[in-house]
């Protein structure tokens, strides 16, 4: 620290200048020297709008994720979890309601799609503030050690749950674990990062925003190169990237010529069948292990049982009890949905009412004859139960469930994901749960 | 000349520690990171540590490094034929393409194709066909933009002349 001829405040404003000084290099070889760093876009208003862009965008991924996490009724039941060691990460959670029934279509809906549509963003963010990954000197301070360790959080936690995120939703599982723990969990880890850059960040990049002009900084290339494209220019090459992953994604929540639009996404294209079965399958009746023998009229029977006992029912029988419509979507965590689709059965409440539960229709436990697959049991709250468009459904669009839909039996709830909407049901055990 | 001494005390507590603000906040967030971090971790922590570091650093380290290098050619190539100015009608198609195939590539490259029929009853054929396909589109309608503004300005250079 050196004394300036006017005493001390001017040696401590030498001493903070020299801080921020590597300003002008010796080599400009290497990434941490300023000069390095030619691109003249780079700069704190180019950073801003994308850091604001990502802080609202972020922000309804991490709010309807959660969302999705509470839309299984992990509470509930076990089977519904598959985070049970969350403690207090579970805070909020709240019984899933079936209103609307669209409910479940536009929040998981909204978070595939708007992560897909913001990883233009997210990269182009990260490009922007690259050269700050290798100033000098590392550390600073003990605050700028440890924001730059929570950034090592922010930047990995980022990519970690858009990749995740992305290599899921086209069933390629290479994470190392199952994967709604991974996204989960670090999603947390993710999300203190984001929370505590996003304070210490959002001030700055609102006055930059603000600002006519552009401030000096140390993201803006010293010797910047010949501009190709103005800032302006360059978010509008961003913005198209993501307009252009919006446009082949967004279809994927609607049937038919919208569905065609989504070209390069899993559930996009075309339906996988013609008629009242050829819309959107999750898991095919192969896939899990269905085995057509117990399928068959005279060898499937719905084991059914609450206070009053159990009765086993033939699909005869479930046809010759009241037959109800509901008018429903399908909704799978991966962010495709199809739109309502007409499916006709006996009412959840009338089977718990068969058992015993006559006016107060509790949670039921469903199983399915599936061999394999993370949802061959889920429960049902009793809301859900009570709710008079809760189906064991027997026809779909006016033709008997196909066996990839479920044939015989499946269940069908509003605005519940896709997996708690059991197909190939064998058993419903009516009682309360949680 | 006392207000001045305590500014000077806060740079210097500030020099090795900085905003005592700012590292309460951080304090917040590592045990928020540290309590989901501990359930992350719990299975598999190893391949999760990996995936977790190894994201920031094959991104900073491999990817940006090398779209930047290939812009950096692109940039050349269009400098040495004195059409910089035209550099964004080959970047923007080529920036588009390079991202559907970074997003889709289990898909595209046909990591996936029998578990995704299997699983879905969909076909996985297609994938390739349908990126090279939006990839031609792409650089097509960005030549046919940058043709048309061609036209364009030369029409109007030419207008004057002819009145």
């Amino acid at each position: 620290m050196g004394r300036g001829p006017s005493g001390a405040p001017v040696a401590a404003y030498g001493r903070a200048m020299r801080d921020l000084s590597p300003r002008l290099p010796s080599s400009p070889r290497l990434p941490s020297s300023p000069g390095f760093w030619r691109s003249p876009l780079r700069g704190p208003w180019f950073t801003s709008v994308l850091g604001t862009v990502l802080l609202v965008g972020i922000t309804v991924l991490f709010v309807t994720g959660l969302v999705s996490y509470a839309a299984y009724n992990p509470g509930l039941d076990p089977v519904n979890d598959k985070t049970p060691d969350k403690g207090i990460l579970g805070f909020y959670l709240f019984a899933w309601p079936t209103d609307p029934v669209w409910l479940y279509r536009l929040t998981q809906g909204v978070h595939v799609t708007l992560g897909l549509v913001l990883i233009p963003v997210l990269l182009a963010k990260l490009w922007s503030v690259v050269p700050r990954l290798f100033t000098l000197p590392p550390v600073r301070s003990l605050a700028h050690g440890l924001e730059r360790i929570s950034l090592l959080l922010l930047v990995g936690g980022a990519l970690f749950e858009f990749v995740t995120g992305v290599l899921n939703i086209q069933l390629e599982y290479l994470f190392p674990g199952s994967f709604y723990p991974l996204h989960f969990y670090g999603a947390w880890v993710f999300f203190a990062a984001f929370a505590v850059h996003a304070v210490l960040k959002t001030p700055r990049a609102l006055r930059n925003l603000r600002a006519m002009r552009e401030e000096r900084d140390d993201l803006v290339a010293p010797r910047p190169a010949a501009p190709t494209v103005t800032r302006r220019g360059a978010l509008w090459f961003v913005g198209g990237g993501s307009l252009l992953m919006f446009a082949t994604n967004a279809g994927r929540s609607f049937d038919g010529p919208l569905r065609a639009t989504a070209v390069l996404s899993p559930h996009g294209g075309p339906e996988p069948g013609n008629g009242p079965n050829g819309f959107q399958i999750n898991k095919t009746a192969a896939h899990v292990g269905i085995d057509p023998a117990e399928t068959r009229e005279d060898t499937w029977r719905l084991v059914v049982t609450g206070r009053a006992g159990t009765v086993r029912l033939s699909r005869a029988e479930l046809l010759a009890m009241e037959q109800h419509s509901a008018a429903l979507p399908i909704a799978c965590v991966e962010g495709w949905s199809t739109a309502d689709q007409w499916w006709r059965g006996v009412r959840l409440r009338d089977l718990a009412a068969l058992v015993g539960h006559e006016d107060d229709p509790p949670d039921v436990f469903v199983e399915s004859l599936q061999r394999r697959g993370a949802f061959r049991r889920g429960a049902l709250r009793a809301n859900q139960v009570a709710d008079p468009r809760s189906l064991l459904a027997l026809y779909v669009n006016g033709e008997e469930l196909s066996p990839d839909h479920g044939h015989p039996a499946r269940i069908i709830v509003p605005a519940a994901p896709g997996v708690l909407n059991t197909k190939w049901v064998a058993r419903l055990t009516f009682g309360d749960l949680g | 000349m006392k207000r001045v001494r305590g500014t000077y005390g806060l740079r210097v507590t500030r020099a090795g520690i900085g905003s005592p603000f700012q590292i309460l906040l951080l304090g917040c967030s590592f045990a928020l990171a540290g309590y989901a971090g501990l359930r992350l971790l719990a299975d598999d922590w190893l391949g999760v540590v990996l995936w977790f570091a190894g994201a920031a650093l094959l991104h900073d380290l491999v990817l940006l490094p090398l779209y930047s290098l290939a812009d950096r050619v692109l940039t050349r190539g269009t400098a040495t034929v004195h059409r910089r100015e035209r550099t964004s009608y080959v970047r923007f198609p080529a920036a588009c393409s390079g991202l559907l195939l970074l997003v889709w590539f289990p898909l595209v490259g046909g990591r996936v194709d029998a578990s995704y029929a299997g699983v879905t009853g969909l076909s996985a054929e297609g994938f390739l066909t349908r990126w090279l396909l939006i990839t031609a589109v792409l650089f097509g309608g960005s030549a046919l933009l940058l043709a048309g503004r061609l036209l364009r300005s030369a029409t109007k250079r030419r207008s004057p002349d002819v009145h």
